[in-house]
């Protein structure tokens, strides 16, 4: 067995095995972490297959500045008690058993299809970063720019729901009147 | 590396991720489930990026590039979403001191 095969093996059983821990963990805060291992390891994969631009991206952006958000969150609101309350074990059996038959639809449809076998060709040089920028900047360079749009009302948009309103309390006058 | 195995991986964070989502009842935690079927949906472009059928000519090239390009937008509105998103959360905590995805419907008016 190749060291590649090794590695991919390795990184899948992480990426399995944190997923698991993100769904199965009482604490939210272990959430994050297992999440943050789940995006490590998928890094790692990205790494594999020579896609180095959106493995750096990926750390930066998953495990740099989303969770790192997410922390805020659970600690600012002191959110990091076991209170989820006690709810209907069927609901929750339905819902394992209906994810469960999901995958194994998908798998049983993808597992017979022709091109399941294609070997992956690792050594071509398109996710340098170099080629990526090229791409980005010629042909994708509007679909750019209208993603800083995008970023600039979504942070207009946060601001706006997450201040304390004193409009509230107006409104809710206006409701009664 | 075969791409099926590529594929099943996808296939099971995905699956995993649907579960959460399902039977999980902390807005955080199915928040975070969306993340991983996001992430499951970006390694499973990523491995087609690099499948190329047949030879590798310009258009295969110009395909793939395009596929991670994809997969740099993808991140940049899950990035937007998770802070629109967080601020709902927190506004609900504001309103209702819990965060169950339940208590969703309170933040009418």
């Amino acid at each position: 067995m190749e060291i590649t095969q090794i590695l991919f093996w390795f990184l899948s059983a992480l990426a399995l095995f944190g997923a698991i821990g993100v769904v199965a963990s009482k604490n939210p805060i272990y959430s994050v972490l297992f999440l943050i291992i789940v995006f490590f390891a998928i890094s790692g994969h990205y790494i594999l297959m020579n896609a180095q631009f959106l493995a750096i991206v990926n750390i930066i952006v998953y495990a740099g500045a989303i969770m790192v958000l997410f922390l805020f969150v659970i600690m600012l609101m002191n959110l990091n008690t076991e209170t989820e309350p006690i709810k209907n074990v069927y609901l929750k059996l339905a819902g394992v058993i209906s994810g469960l038959m999901l995958m194994i639809v998908l798998v049983a449809a993808l597992s017979h299809s022709d091109t399941r076998n294609i070997i992956m060709r690792r050594g071509t040089s398109v996710g340098l970063t170099e080629n990526l920028g090229k791409a980005l900047f010629n042909k994708y360079v509007v679909p750019f720019e209208i993603s800083s749009v995008l970023f600039l009302s979504a942070m207009i948009g946060a601001i706006l729901i997450g201040k304390k309103d004193p409009v509230k309390k107006n409104k809710t006058l206006d409701v009664k009147a | 590396m075969e791409i099926k195995w590529y594929i099943f991986l996808s296939l099971a964070l995905f699956c995993i991720g649907i579960i959460g989502a399902l039977t999980r009842r902390n807005s955080i935690i199915v928040f975070m489930c969306i993340e991983l079927m996001l992430n499951s949906v970006n390694l499973l472009l990523v491995a087609f990026s690099k499948m190329h059928l047949g030879e590798v000519n310009a258009f295969s090239y110009s395909m793939a590039t395009s596929a991670q390009i994809f997969v740099f937008f993808i991140m940049i509105v899950a990035a937007a979403e998770v802070s629109v998103g967080l601020a709902i959360i927190v506004m609900l905590y504001r309103n209702t001191r819990s965060i169950d995805i339940n208590f969703l419907n309170r933040l009418k008016n």
